[in-house]
């Protein structure tokens, strides 16, 4: 163990804390500038009605087990993440279908994430890349372990049964 | 456009946890600090403000701008807020700049702050992940650091980085903030060290990561005749720049690289640019920045570098994008001691983000004040010791980066006396 860690060394701290209805207080107030800090929890929690607005058919499409994308209609620049106007040209675009076969173009395994992914952990994040598309797509790679995975690996999407119109209804797995 | 000059700046120590202060408290430290080192200066003469801070979410207050600008004692005097991710900081400085340069106002400060200790480590994480698409690329395991993963993996395969290349980074930095007061990492490590540490997203560890930090950082930036008139030491603004690119990863173009003057298209025949390994933002900004003041060989002609190594590998695909080595020489860079305290250019003499802690808000100024240091060749003053005071320096870059590269600043300043 290398010093620094072992200077380290100490019991996981939680934010549970204790209710406290009084603290000691002095008489003389000079004192008071270097008094410790009151910290308190305080809690905070919202719902969302998130709208998928225009792209909404991606998610009508996943939950029908079909992987869309977008083209533009000027440029004919073509998204794998779709997009209902053209970042090239500014024109409109079509949805499209992407093939359900792909590569990866970049990935990585997360040991740690977010609080809302920690109990997830590890898990592989790839960037797919499709024949015929301008644009990558990101999404998870399940069923490797992190030295199995590859650049250029051909990969294939999957659909979960039940949608939770969320872009983890489709994940890929090895081809 | 009129010349602009900074001509004081502070900082409040860069810390884990602050508990002791809130954000108000911290900025008016790293305000008074620079007061302080203009003693001419007084309240009265400030003719506005620019606030800096990322995430409200962190302060779970709105509008602490001005909660910032009161406790100061700047009311009523014009401030707004201007936000733009890890890039607030260097924003901000330009923000300030912009309202100099146009007359506007005389003296104008910048000031920014972040209080990330308020929430745990892995809340943060979802805080600063929310800073990604959130109906595409958040749902889908929302982490700053697997993005970055990503990015870098695509360098290696492109341009054969090594993991000991990422390494030698965060061994500089952390032996640079070694002699920095106010750095909150002060390490000696070894490369093993770095590889050794825990891993977080393949390929970087812990030790290839900065942290979470509360902290408050401020610049006074001043017309000529108002720099004159408060210090024999005032440094000059000769370049901005500014670039952007879509916050999508999976939407970056698969293009031509953007080219600098020490640069043909013959060097990259076959690569495609930006792609995910390299950053457009950055190379728009720097470009701008050189033009504007008149570098063609930026690695011979900046004596350091003050860059956003939020990661390890960040550092050195921003080696490339502002061109103090051709694409996909990043890597052998990082290695080759050019970029170290005692090298041709030194990046990061402060030890960066990764050793000296990043409150996103703060961190762009908290550049833009080492810098400033620097080049009035004040770092014994303010360090207590001169080990890291770079040798005659008479211009140097600041870099703000924000999410995987969708808005970056580089700024260029010069001694002036």
């Amino acid at each position: 163990m290398m010093e620094e860690e072992r200077k380290r060394t100490k019991l996981e701290e939680t934010d549970e804390g204790t209710i406290l209805f009084n603290v000691p207080f002095p008489r003389d107030l000079s004192g008071l500038r270097d008094m410790s800090p009151i910290v308190i929890k305080q809690h905070y929690e919202i719902d969302y009605l998130h709208s998928y607005g225009q792209d909404s058919p991606f998610f009508a499409g996943l939950a029908n087990k079909r992987l869309l994308g977008t083209k533009c209609t000027g440029c004919a620049y073509t998204y794998a993440t779709p997009r209902r106007h053209c970042m090239e040209c500014g024109g409109e675009c079509d949805w499209i279908e992407l093939p359900q076969e792909g590569r990866v173009h970049t990935w990585t395994t997360c040991h740690f994430g977010s609080e809302a992914f920690l109990d997830q952990t590890p898990f592989n994040l790839v960037l797919v890349e499709f024949d015929g598309a301008d644009t990558l797509f990101l999404s998870r790679l399940v069923g490797v372990s992190e030295d199995e995975i590859s650049i250029g690996m051909r990969i294939k999407a999957r659909f979960v049964r039940n949608s939770k119109f969320s872009p983890t209804d489709v994940y890929f797995v090895p081809a | 456009m009129r010349d602009v000059y900074m001509v004081s700046g502070g900082v409040s120590k860069f810390k884990k946890a602050r508990p002791e202060a809130t954000f108000q408290f911290m900025v008016k430290e790293a305000f008074d600090y620079a007061m302080k080192d203009v003693p001419g200066l007084t309240l009265e003469m400030i003719d506005g403000s620019v606030a800096s801070y990322f995430s409200d979410h962190f302060q779970r207050q709105l509008m602490s701008g001005i909660m910032a600008q009161d406790y100061l004692g700047l009311c009523p005097k014009p401030s707004k807020r201007v936000e733009g991710g890890g890039a607030t900081g260097g924003l901000c400085f330009q923000s300030a700049y912009e309202a100099i340069a146009s007359g506007r106002m005389e003296i104008c400060v910048a000031y920014g702050f972040e209080t990330m200790s308020h929430v745990n480590t892995w809340k943060g994480n979802e805080f600063i992940a929310l800073a990604s698409d959130v109906s595409f690329d958040y749902p889908v395991g929302g982490f700053y650091s697997g993005y970055y993963a990503m990015m870098v993996v695509r360098h290696m395969h492109e341009f054969g980085t090594t993991v000991e290349q990422l390494a030698a980074v965060s061994v500089k930095n952390h032996a640079n903030a070694f002699h920095n007061p106010y750095a909150q990492k002060r390490m000696k490590l070894t490369i093993q060290d770095v590889r050794n540490a825990p891993m977080v997203a393949y390929p970087l560890t812990r030790l290839d990561i900065c942290v979470m930090s509360d902290g408050a950082a401020c610049c006074i930036l001043a017309s000529e005749d108002a720099a004159r008139k408060l210090t024999d030491k005032p440094v000059r603004i000769t370049g901005v720049g500014t670039g952007t690119d879509a916050m999508r990863m999976s939407d970056r173009p698969h293009k031509e690289v953007i080219l600098l003057p020490n640069e043909s298209p013959d060097d990259y025949k076959d690569l495609k640019y930006p792609g995910v390994h390299s950053f457009r933002a950055g190379r728009v900004a720097g470009k701008q920045a050189y033009e504007m003041a008149g570098i063609t060989d930026p690695i011979n002609e900046l004596d350091f570098i003050e860059l956003h190594d939020a990661y390890t590998s960040s550092e050195i695909q921003t080696y490339e994008d502002l061109g103090l080595c051709k694409y996909g020489e990043g890597g052998p860079l990082a290695e080759s001691g050019n970029v170290n305290i005692d090298g041709v250019c030194p990046v990061n003499p402060s030890g960066g983000l990764i050793a000296c802690g990043h409150p996103v808000g703060a961190t762009g100024l908290m550049q833009g004040v080492f810098a400033f240091w620097q080049l009035q060749g004040t770092i014994k003053k303010h360090f207590g010791s001169e080990k890291l005071q770079v040798k005659d320096a008479k211009r140097g870059l600041i870099h703000s980066h924000a999410g995987t590269g969708t808005y970056v600043t580089v700024s260029i300043l010069e001694r002036s006396f």
